[in-house]
Protein backbone atom coordinates (compact mmCIF):
# COMPACT_ATOMS: atom_id res chain seq x y z
CA UNK A 1 0.00 0.00 0.00
CA UNK A 2 3.03 2.24 -0.23
CA UNK A 3 2.47 5.54 -1.94
CA UNK A 4 4.77 5.85 -4.89
CA UNK A 5 6.87 8.91 -5.44
CA UNK A 6 9.77 9.09 -7.77
CA UNK A 7 11.91 11.75 -6.27
CA UNK A 8 12.11 14.45 -3.66
CA UNK A 9 10.82 17.18 -5.98
CA UNK A 10 7.71 15.24 -6.75
CA UNK A 11 7.26 14.58 -3.08
CA UNK A 12 7.39 18.22 -2.21
CA UNK A 13 5.11 19.39 -4.96
CA UNK A 14 2.39 16.84 -5.09
CA UNK A 15 2.20 15.43 -1.61
CA UNK A 16 0.60 16.72 1.50
CA UNK A 17 1.94 16.14 4.93
CA UNK A 18 -0.06 13.58 6.83
CA UNK A 19 1.78 13.20 10.08
CA UNK A 20 5.21 13.27 11.70
CA UNK A 21 6.96 10.69 13.77
CA UNK A 22 9.74 11.58 16.18
CA UNK A 23 12.56 9.22 17.04
CA UNK A 24 13.79 10.14 20.49
CA UNK A 25 17.25 10.01 21.95
CA UNK A 26 18.54 6.93 23.71
CA UNK A 27 20.18 8.02 26.95
CA UNK A 28 21.13 4.61 28.25
CA UNK A 29 24.77 5.14 27.37
CA UNK A 30 24.92 8.45 29.22
CA UNK A 31 24.79 11.75 27.39
CA UNK A 32 26.37 10.75 24.06
CA UNK A 33 24.27 11.36 21.01
CA UNK A 34 22.41 8.18 20.14
CA UNK A 35 18.91 7.59 18.83
CA UNK A 36 16.49 4.84 19.72
CA UNK A 37 16.35 2.14 17.09
CA UNK A 38 12.84 1.03 18.01
CA UNK A 39 10.76 0.80 14.85
CA UNK A 40 7.77 3.16 15.06
CA UNK A 41 4.39 1.59 14.33
CA UNK A 42 3.38 4.37 11.95
CA UNK A 43 6.06 3.34 9.48
CA UNK A 44 4.98 -0.28 9.45
CA UNK A 45 3.22 -0.08 6.13
CA UNK A 46 5.69 2.34 4.59
CA UNK A 47 9.18 1.00 4.84
CA UNK A 48 10.99 -2.22 5.54
CA UNK A 49 12.20 -2.54 9.08
CA UNK A 50 15.72 -3.51 8.02
CA UNK A 51 16.22 -0.41 5.89
CA UNK A 52 15.10 1.85 8.67
CA UNK A 53 17.27 0.15 11.26
CA UNK A 54 20.25 0.31 8.90
CA UNK A 55 19.83 4.07 8.52
CA UNK A 56 19.58 4.56 12.25
CA UNK A 57 22.56 2.35 13.00
CA UNK A 58 24.70 4.25 10.52
CA UNK A 59 23.64 7.58 12.01
CA UNK A 60 24.44 6.35 15.51
CA UNK A 61 27.86 5.24 14.30
CA UNK A 62 28.56 8.63 12.81
CA UNK A 63 27.64 10.37 16.04
CA UNK A 64 29.70 7.94 18.10
CA UNK A 65 32.68 8.64 15.87
CA UNK A 66 32.19 12.38 16.24
CA UNK A 67 32.06 12.21 20.03
CA UNK A 68 34.87 9.71 20.45
CA UNK A 69 37.48 10.82 22.95
CA UNK A 70 40.75 9.62 21.54
CA UNK A 71 44.04 10.68 20.05
CA UNK A 72 42.58 13.01 17.48
CA UNK A 73 40.34 14.84 19.89
CA UNK A 74 43.23 15.32 22.34
CA UNK A 75 45.43 16.69 19.60
CA UNK A 76 42.75 19.04 18.39
CA UNK A 77 42.04 20.18 21.95
CA UNK A 78 45.68 20.78 22.82
CA UNK A 79 46.41 22.62 19.61
CA UNK A 80 43.35 24.78 20.04
CA UNK A 81 44.19 25.52 23.68
CA UNK A 82 47.74 26.50 22.76
CA UNK A 83 46.38 29.05 20.31
CA UNK A 84 43.81 30.30 22.85
CA UNK A 85 41.11 28.72 20.65
CA UNK A 86 41.65 31.37 18.00
CA UNK A 87 42.36 28.58 15.55
CA UNK A 88 38.68 27.62 15.64
CA UNK A 89 37.90 30.83 13.84
CA UNK A 90 39.64 29.48 10.75
CA UNK A 91 39.53 25.73 11.19
CA UNK A 92 36.56 23.41 11.18
CA UNK A 93 36.35 21.05 14.11
CA UNK A 94 36.19 17.31 13.63
CA UNK A 95 32.62 17.26 14.90
CA UNK A 96 31.55 19.80 12.30
CA UNK A 97 33.18 17.77 9.54
CA UNK A 98 31.29 14.68 10.63
CA UNK A 99 28.04 16.64 10.87
CA UNK A 100 28.51 17.58 7.21
CA UNK A 101 28.96 13.91 6.35
CA UNK A 102 25.80 13.10 8.28
CA UNK A 103 23.92 15.80 6.40
CA UNK A 104 24.98 14.35 3.08
CA UNK A 105 24.16 10.83 4.20
CA UNK A 106 20.65 11.86 5.23
CA UNK A 107 20.10 13.62 1.94
CA UNK A 108 21.28 10.56 0.06
CA UNK A 109 19.03 8.29 2.11
CA UNK A 110 16.09 10.61 1.51
CA UNK A 111 16.65 10.59 -2.23
CA UNK A 112 17.22 6.88 -2.59
CA UNK A 113 15.07 5.23 0.01
CA UNK A 114 12.67 7.51 1.84
CA UNK A 115 11.29 9.86 -0.79
CA UNK A 116 10.14 7.02 -3.08
CA UNK A 117 8.15 5.76 -0.11
CA UNK A 118 6.63 9.12 0.74
CA UNK A 119 8.81 9.76 3.77
CA UNK A 120 11.30 12.49 4.63
CA UNK A 121 14.00 12.43 7.26
CA UNK A 122 14.99 15.71 8.90
CA UNK A 123 18.56 16.15 10.05
CA UNK A 124 18.56 16.04 13.87
CA UNK A 125 20.77 19.13 14.05
CA UNK A 126 17.80 21.15 12.84
CA UNK A 127 15.82 19.95 15.84
CA UNK A 128 18.49 20.60 18.44
CA UNK A 129 19.86 17.03 18.27
CA UNK A 130 16.85 15.91 20.24
CA UNK A 131 14.83 13.97 17.71
CA UNK A 132 14.92 12.57 14.22
CA UNK A 133 11.78 13.88 12.61
CA UNK A 134 10.22 11.67 9.97
CA UNK A 135 7.53 13.32 7.90
CA UNK A 136 4.97 11.00 6.38
CA UNK A 137 3.41 12.26 3.18
CA UNK A 138 0.24 11.22 1.47
CA UNK A 139 -0.46 11.63 -2.20
CA UNK A 140 -2.50 14.85 -2.47
CA UNK A 141 -4.99 13.00 -4.61
CA UNK A 142 -6.01 10.73 -1.78
CA UNK A 143 -8.30 11.93 0.94
CA UNK A 144 -6.11 11.89 3.96
CA UNK A 145 -6.87 13.78 7.08
CA UNK A 146 -3.88 15.13 8.88
CA UNK A 147 -4.38 12.74 11.68
CA UNK A 148 -1.92 13.23 14.39
CA UNK A 149 -2.85 10.09 16.16
CA UNK A 150 0.02 8.02 17.32
CA UNK A 151 -0.10 4.67 18.89
CA UNK A 152 0.08 4.85 22.64
CA UNK A 153 3.63 4.32 23.61
CA UNK A 154 4.99 4.21 27.05
CA UNK A 155 6.61 7.37 28.19
CA UNK A 156 9.15 5.56 30.25
CA UNK A 157 12.09 5.06 28.02
CA UNK A 158 13.40 1.53 27.96
CA UNK B 1 1.77 57.32 -5.38
CA UNK B 2 4.95 55.77 -6.73
CA UNK B 3 5.90 52.29 -5.74
CA UNK B 4 9.14 52.18 -3.80
CA UNK B 5 11.36 49.13 -3.95
CA UNK B 6 12.63 48.45 -0.51
CA UNK B 7 15.50 46.04 -0.36
CA UNK B 8 15.10 44.45 3.00
CA UNK B 9 17.95 42.96 4.88
CA UNK B 10 17.27 39.24 5.29
CA UNK B 11 15.90 38.30 8.67
CA UNK B 12 18.25 36.00 10.45
CA UNK B 13 17.07 33.36 12.85
CA UNK B 14 18.61 34.95 15.92
CA UNK B 15 16.13 37.78 15.63
CA UNK B 16 13.26 35.40 16.23
CA UNK B 17 14.80 33.18 18.87
CA UNK B 18 12.79 32.99 22.06
CA UNK B 19 14.60 33.43 25.33
CA UNK B 20 16.17 36.40 27.02
CA UNK B 21 19.52 36.53 25.27
CA UNK B 22 21.18 39.50 23.63
CA UNK B 23 22.77 39.02 20.25
CA UNK B 24 25.49 41.16 18.70
CA UNK B 25 27.40 41.25 15.43
CA UNK B 26 24.42 39.93 13.50
CA UNK B 27 24.05 36.81 15.56
CA UNK B 28 27.71 35.89 15.99
CA UNK B 29 27.81 36.92 19.64
CA UNK B 30 25.36 35.63 22.22
CA UNK B 31 25.11 36.85 25.79
CA UNK B 32 22.68 37.25 28.66
CA UNK B 33 20.73 40.46 29.05
CA UNK B 34 22.41 41.82 32.16
CA UNK B 35 25.94 42.69 31.18
CA UNK B 36 26.86 45.18 33.87
CA UNK B 37 28.95 42.78 35.92
CA UNK B 38 30.68 41.53 32.79
CA UNK B 39 31.81 45.08 32.00
CA UNK B 40 33.11 45.31 35.55
CA UNK B 41 35.12 42.11 35.04
CA UNK B 42 36.59 43.51 31.84
CA UNK B 43 37.39 46.80 33.52
CA UNK B 44 39.11 45.14 36.47
CA UNK B 45 41.24 42.85 34.34
CA UNK B 46 42.20 45.42 31.71
CA UNK B 47 42.65 48.17 34.28
CA UNK B 48 44.86 46.16 36.60
CA UNK B 49 46.99 44.83 33.77
CA UNK B 50 47.39 48.30 32.28
CA UNK B 51 48.63 49.60 35.60
CA UNK B 52 51.03 46.68 35.82
CA UNK B 53 52.41 47.33 32.34
CA UNK B 54 52.67 51.04 33.00
CA UNK B 55 54.24 51.08 36.45
CA UNK B 56 55.95 47.80 37.22
CA UNK B 57 57.02 46.38 33.91
CA UNK B 58 59.52 49.05 32.83
CA UNK B 59 61.38 48.72 36.12
CA UNK B 60 61.27 44.93 36.24
CA UNK B 61 62.27 44.52 32.61
CA UNK B 62 65.38 46.54 33.22
CA UNK B 63 66.33 45.34 36.68
CA UNK B 64 65.29 41.71 36.49
CA UNK B 65 64.37 40.31 33.10
CA UNK B 66 62.46 41.35 29.97
CA UNK B 67 60.76 37.98 30.03
CA UNK B 68 58.56 39.16 32.89
CA UNK B 69 56.42 41.61 30.90
CA UNK B 70 56.46 39.29 27.87
CA UNK B 71 54.99 36.43 29.88
CA UNK B 72 52.50 38.83 31.46
CA UNK B 73 51.33 39.94 28.01
CA UNK B 74 50.87 36.34 26.85
CA UNK B 75 48.97 35.46 29.98
CA UNK B 76 46.80 38.56 29.65
CA UNK B 77 45.94 37.70 26.03
CA UNK B 78 45.03 34.15 27.04
CA UNK B 79 42.82 35.37 29.88
CA UNK B 80 40.99 37.81 27.62
CA UNK B 81 40.56 35.20 24.88
CA UNK B 82 39.06 32.73 27.35
CA UNK B 83 36.80 35.35 28.90
CA UNK B 84 35.48 36.52 25.56
CA UNK B 85 35.04 32.97 24.36
CA UNK B 86 33.05 32.05 27.47
CA UNK B 87 30.94 35.18 27.32
CA UNK B 88 30.20 35.28 23.64
CA UNK B 89 29.57 31.65 22.79
CA UNK B 90 26.42 29.60 22.94
CA UNK B 91 26.62 27.65 26.22
CA UNK B 92 24.67 24.72 24.75
CA UNK B 93 21.17 26.11 24.50
CA UNK B 94 18.54 23.57 23.53
CA UNK B 95 16.08 25.05 21.07
CA UNK B 96 12.43 24.86 22.01
CA UNK B 97 10.25 22.20 20.54
CA UNK B 98 8.35 23.11 17.42
CA UNK B 99 4.56 22.70 17.65
CA UNK B 100 4.46 19.25 16.05
CA UNK B 101 7.09 17.86 18.35
CA UNK B 102 5.39 19.43 21.37
CA UNK B 103 2.09 17.83 20.32
CA UNK B 104 3.72 14.46 19.84
CA UNK B 105 5.20 14.57 23.32
CA UNK B 106 1.87 15.75 24.83
CA UNK B 107 0.09 12.83 23.28
CA UNK B 108 2.69 10.37 24.51
CA UNK B 109 2.24 11.77 28.01
CA UNK B 110 -1.55 11.61 27.78
CA UNK B 111 -1.40 8.05 26.57
CA UNK B 112 0.92 7.07 29.38
CA UNK B 113 -1.14 8.75 32.05
CA UNK B 114 -4.36 7.08 31.00
CA UNK B 115 -7.59 8.53 32.31
CA UNK B 116 -7.32 11.29 34.81
CA UNK B 117 -10.47 11.73 36.83
CA UNK B 118 -12.00 15.17 36.89
CA UNK B 119 -10.72 17.24 39.76
CA UNK B 120 -7.70 15.02 40.20
CA UNK B 121 -4.24 16.37 39.54
CA UNK B 122 -2.47 14.65 36.67
CA UNK B 123 0.69 12.80 37.61
CA UNK B 124 3.99 14.66 37.29
CA UNK B 125 5.70 14.63 33.94
CA UNK B 126 8.81 12.58 34.47
CA UNK B 127 10.61 10.05 32.33
CA UNK B 128 12.83 7.46 33.96
CA UNK B 129 15.99 6.45 32.15
CA UNK B 130 18.56 3.97 33.28
CA UNK B 131 22.10 5.25 32.86
CA UNK B 132 24.94 3.05 34.08
CA UNK B 133 22.68 1.14 36.47
CA UNK B 134 21.28 4.30 37.93
CA UNK B 135 17.75 5.57 37.44
CA UNK B 136 17.83 9.17 36.28
CA UNK B 137 14.66 11.21 36.13
CA UNK B 138 14.16 13.43 33.11
CA UNK B 139 11.94 16.37 33.92
CA UNK B 140 9.57 18.00 31.48
CA UNK B 141 10.23 21.68 30.77
CA UNK B 142 6.95 23.60 30.48
CA UNK B 143 8.62 26.55 28.79
CA UNK B 144 10.55 24.67 26.16
CA UNK B 145 8.02 21.84 25.89
CA UNK B 146 10.62 19.11 25.94
CA UNK B 147 11.81 16.46 28.29
CA UNK B 148 15.16 17.80 29.35
CA UNK B 149 18.10 15.56 28.46
CA UNK B 150 20.12 14.30 31.40
CA UNK B 151 22.18 17.08 33.03
CA UNK B 152 20.29 19.81 31.20
CA UNK B 153 18.58 22.50 33.18
CA UNK B 154 16.48 25.57 32.52
CA UNK B 155 18.11 28.91 33.27
CA UNK B 156 15.46 31.40 34.30
CA UNK B 157 17.73 34.39 33.68
CA UNK B 158 18.25 33.49 30.05
CA UNK B 159 14.96 31.58 29.78
CA UNK B 160 16.57 28.68 27.94
CA UNK B 161 17.25 25.05 28.61
CA UNK B 162 21.00 24.57 28.58
CA UNK B 163 22.72 21.24 28.06
CA UNK B 164 25.00 20.15 30.90
CA UNK B 165 24.00 23.29 32.76
CA UNK B 166 26.64 24.35 35.28
CA UNK B 167 25.52 27.77 36.47
CA UNK B 168 24.70 31.25 35.25
CA UNK B 169 27.73 33.43 35.83
CA UNK B 170 27.09 37.19 35.93
CA UNK B 171 30.84 37.86 35.88
CA UNK B 172 31.04 36.51 32.35
CA UNK B 173 27.52 37.62 31.47
CA UNK B 174 26.41 34.22 30.19
CA UNK B 175 25.38 30.74 31.24
CA UNK B 176 28.12 28.17 31.65
CA UNK B 177 27.12 24.91 30.01
CA UNK B 178 28.36 22.09 27.88
CA UNK B 179 29.89 24.16 25.11
CA UNK B 180 31.73 26.77 27.11
CA UNK B 181 32.57 25.03 30.38
CA UNK B 182 36.16 24.34 29.42
CA UNK B 183 36.68 27.97 28.38
CA UNK B 184 35.23 29.07 31.70
CA UNK B 185 37.54 26.74 33.60
CA UNK B 186 40.57 27.88 31.61
CA UNK B 187 39.52 31.46 32.24
CA UNK B 188 39.43 31.00 36.01
CA UNK B 189 42.67 29.03 35.94
CA UNK B 190 44.57 31.54 33.84
CA UNK B 191 43.09 34.46 35.77
CA UNK B 192 44.31 32.87 39.01
CA UNK B 193 47.79 32.58 37.53
CA UNK B 194 47.68 36.13 36.22
CA UNK B 195 46.51 37.52 39.55
CA UNK B 196 49.15 35.62 41.50
CA UNK B 197 51.78 36.67 38.96
CA UNK B 198 50.90 40.36 39.18
CA UNK B 199 50.63 40.23 42.96
CA UNK B 200 53.98 38.52 43.32
CA UNK B 201 55.79 40.88 41.00
CA UNK B 202 54.21 43.88 42.66
CA UNK B 203 55.74 42.76 45.94
CA UNK B 204 59.08 42.10 44.27
CA UNK B 205 58.98 45.51 42.63
CA UNK B 206 58.15 47.30 45.85
CA UNK B 207 60.89 45.46 47.72
CA UNK B 208 63.53 46.14 45.07
CA UNK B 209 62.63 49.77 44.71
CA UNK B 210 62.40 50.34 48.46
CA UNK B 211 65.97 49.18 48.81
CA UNK B 212 67.01 52.09 46.58
CA UNK B 213 64.53 54.84 47.36
CA UNK B 214 62.69 53.85 50.50
CA UNK B 215 59.20 52.51 50.93
CA UNK B 216 57.20 55.73 50.99
CA UNK B 217 58.98 57.15 47.97
CA UNK B 218 58.34 53.96 46.07
CA UNK B 219 54.64 54.25 46.67
CA UNK B 220 54.74 57.86 45.58
CA UNK B 221 56.57 57.01 42.36
CA UNK B 222 54.28 54.13 41.45
CA UNK B 223 50.84 54.87 42.90
CA UNK B 224 49.33 52.18 40.72
CA UNK B 225 50.99 49.53 42.83
CA UNK B 226 48.68 50.10 45.78
CA UNK B 227 45.60 49.75 43.62
CA UNK B 228 46.91 46.62 41.96
CA UNK B 229 47.78 44.98 45.24
CA UNK B 230 44.32 45.72 46.60
CA UNK B 231 42.52 44.31 43.55
CA UNK B 232 44.77 41.27 43.35
CA UNK B 233 44.48 40.51 47.03
CA UNK B 234 40.67 40.35 46.92
CA UNK B 235 40.62 38.61 43.55
CA UNK B 236 43.01 35.86 44.59
CA UNK B 237 40.76 34.65 47.38
CA UNK B 238 37.71 34.33 45.18
CA UNK B 239 39.17 33.26 41.84
CA UNK B 240 41.68 30.77 43.21
CA UNK B 241 38.95 29.30 45.39
CA UNK B 242 36.64 29.08 42.41
CA UNK B 243 39.31 27.36 40.32
CA UNK B 244 39.89 24.87 43.10
CA UNK B 245 36.19 24.18 43.38
CA UNK B 246 35.83 23.58 39.65
CA UNK B 247 38.91 21.37 39.59
CA UNK B 248 37.22 19.27 42.26
CA UNK B 249 34.00 19.17 40.23
CA UNK B 250 35.83 18.17 37.06
CA UNK B 251 37.66 15.35 38.80
CA UNK B 252 34.28 13.98 39.84
CA UNK B 253 32.54 14.84 36.53
CA UNK B 254 29.88 16.88 38.29
CA UNK B 255 28.29 20.20 37.52
CA UNK B 256 27.85 23.07 39.98
CA UNK B 257 24.10 22.60 39.61
CA UNK B 258 24.29 18.93 40.63
CA UNK B 259 26.64 19.73 43.47
CA UNK B 260 24.39 22.39 44.92
CA UNK B 261 21.28 20.25 44.58
CA UNK B 262 23.11 17.30 46.09
CA UNK B 263 22.03 15.05 43.23
CA UNK B 264 24.89 12.60 43.67
CA UNK B 265 25.64 13.16 47.33
CA UNK B 266 25.50 9.46 48.09
CA UNK B 267 22.24 9.47 49.99
CA UNK B 268 20.05 6.46 49.24
CA UNK B 269 23.00 4.86 47.43
CA UNK B 270 22.74 7.41 44.66
CA UNK B 271 25.97 7.58 42.71
CA UNK B 272 27.01 9.82 39.86
CA UNK B 273 26.28 7.76 36.73
CA UNK B 274 28.38 10.04 34.53
CA UNK B 275 31.60 9.63 36.45
CA UNK B 276 34.16 7.19 35.10
CA UNK B 277 35.40 6.60 38.67
CA UNK B 278 38.83 7.69 37.47
CA UNK B 279 40.08 11.25 37.89
CA UNK B 280 42.14 11.26 34.69
CA UNK B 281 39.26 9.94 32.62
CA UNK B 282 36.87 12.46 34.11
CA UNK B 283 39.24 15.35 33.40
CA UNK B 284 39.78 14.11 29.87
CA UNK B 285 36.09 13.88 29.21
CA UNK B 286 35.35 17.35 30.47
CA UNK B 287 38.37 19.16 29.08
CA UNK B 288 39.50 17.14 26.08
CA UNK B 289 36.28 15.90 24.53
CA UNK B 290 35.49 17.16 21.03
CA UNK B 291 34.04 20.65 20.82
CA UNK B 292 30.33 20.30 20.45
CA UNK B 293 28.79 22.50 17.76
CA UNK B 294 25.94 24.89 18.45
CA UNK B 295 22.49 23.56 17.58
CA UNK B 296 21.04 27.05 17.59
CA UNK B 297 21.16 28.17 14.03
CA UNK B 298 21.62 31.85 14.77
CA UNK B 299 22.87 33.07 11.44
CA UNK B 300 20.57 31.07 9.20
CA UNK B 301 18.31 33.19 7.08
CA UNK B 302 14.63 33.01 7.85
CA UNK B 303 12.38 32.45 4.88
CA UNK B 304 8.98 34.07 4.89
CA UNK B 305 7.29 30.80 5.72
CA UNK B 306 10.11 30.06 8.17
CA UNK B 307 10.83 26.63 6.72
CA UNK B 308 14.25 25.13 5.98
CA UNK B 309 17.26 27.28 6.76
CA UNK B 310 19.61 28.53 4.08
CA UNK B 311 22.91 30.15 4.78
CA UNK B 312 23.54 33.15 2.61
CA UNK B 313 26.31 35.66 2.71
CA UNK B 314 24.14 38.67 3.00
CA UNK B 315 26.05 41.90 3.13
CA UNK B 316 24.82 42.77 6.54
CA UNK B 317 26.63 45.44 8.39
CA UNK B 318 27.22 44.49 11.97
CA UNK B 319 24.34 45.83 13.89
CA UNK B 320 23.86 45.71 17.56
CA UNK B 321 20.43 44.32 17.99
CA UNK B 322 18.84 42.79 20.98
CA UNK B 323 16.62 39.87 20.28
CA UNK B 324 12.94 40.34 20.73
CA UNK B 325 11.90 37.78 23.24
CA UNK B 326 9.17 36.20 21.23
CA UNK B 327 7.49 33.83 23.55
CA UNK B 328 6.71 30.80 21.56
CA UNK B 329 3.00 30.32 21.42
CA UNK B 330 2.26 26.83 20.35
CA UNK B 331 -0.56 26.57 17.91
CA UNK B 332 -1.29 23.15 19.21
CA UNK B 333 -4.51 21.44 18.63
CA UNK B 334 -3.92 18.84 21.30
CA UNK B 335 -5.73 19.68 24.49
CA UNK B 336 -3.29 20.63 27.19
CA UNK B 337 -4.34 19.45 30.57
CA UNK B 338 -5.10 22.57 32.64
CA UNK B 339 -3.67 23.19 36.06
CA UNK B 340 -0.57 21.21 35.38
CA UNK B 341 1.94 21.52 38.06
CA UNK B 342 5.46 20.48 38.69
CA UNK B 343 6.05 17.30 40.61
CA UNK B 344 8.14 18.49 43.53
CA UNK B 345 7.90 22.23 43.57
CA UNK B 346 4.17 22.58 43.18
CA UNK B 347 3.12 25.94 41.85
CA UNK B 348 -0.62 25.55 41.38
CA UNK B 349 -2.51 27.48 38.82
CA UNK B 350 0.15 27.71 36.15
CA UNK B 351 -1.70 28.24 32.88
CA UNK B 352 -1.11 25.98 29.98
CA UNK B 353 -0.06 28.65 27.51
CA UNK B 354 3.05 30.71 27.87
CA UNK B 355 4.74 29.76 31.06
CA UNK B 356 6.42 32.47 33.03
CA UNK B 357 8.67 30.70 35.43
CA UNK B 358 9.18 32.08 38.87
CA UNK B 359 12.60 31.69 40.29
CA UNK B 360 13.79 31.45 43.79
CA UNK B 361 16.83 33.63 43.66
CA UNK B 362 19.84 32.46 45.55
CA UNK B 363 21.57 35.71 46.31
CA UNK B 364 24.81 36.57 44.63
CA UNK B 365 27.74 36.03 46.92
CA UNK B 366 30.32 38.78 46.49
CA UNK B 367 33.93 37.71 46.89
CA UNK B 368 34.53 38.31 50.55
CA UNK B 369 38.15 38.98 51.25
CA UNK B 370 38.11 37.64 54.75
CA UNK B 371 36.85 34.15 54.07
CA UNK B 372 39.59 32.09 52.53
CA UNK B 373 37.15 29.63 51.08
CA UNK B 374 34.98 32.11 49.25
CA UNK B 375 33.75 30.07 46.38
CA UNK B 376 31.60 30.97 43.49
CA UNK B 377 30.29 34.48 43.03
CA UNK B 378 27.83 32.79 40.79
CA UNK B 379 24.13 33.22 40.69
CA UNK B 380 22.36 29.97 40.28
CA UNK B 381 18.86 30.90 39.42
CA UNK B 382 16.90 27.97 38.26
CA UNK B 383 13.30 28.11 37.45
CA UNK B 384 11.34 25.99 39.81
CA UNK B 385 9.40 24.14 37.23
Amino acid sequence: MATEFHNLQELRHSASLATKVFIQRDYRDSTICKFQTKFPAELDSRIERSLFEETLKTLNCYYAEAEKIGGQSYLEGCLACATAYIIFLCMETRYEKILKKISMYIQEQNEKIYAPRGLLLTDPIERGMRVIEISIFEDSGSTSSSSSGSSPSSSTAQ
Amino acid sequence: MSAVMIIRKPTRKWEKLPGKNTFCCDGRVMMARQKGVFYLTLFLIVGTCSLFFAFECPYLAVHLSPAIPVFAVLLFIFVMAMLLRTSFSDPGVLPRALPEEANFIEMEIEAANGNVLAGQRPPPRIKNVQINNQIVKLKYCYTCKIFRPPRASHCSICDNCVDRFDHHCPWVGNCVGKRNYRYFYLFTLSLSLLTIYIFAFNIVHVVLRSVDSGFVNTLKETPGTVLEVLVCFFTIWSVVGLTGFHTYLISLNQTTNEDIKGSWSGKNRVQNPYSHKNIIKNCCEVLCSPTFPSVLDRRGVMLEDSSSPTHSDASAASTHKSSNPVSQTTKSSAPLIPNEHTPDEAKPGIGAGTQKSTSSPKGEKPPSPTSPNAVAPAVIKESTH
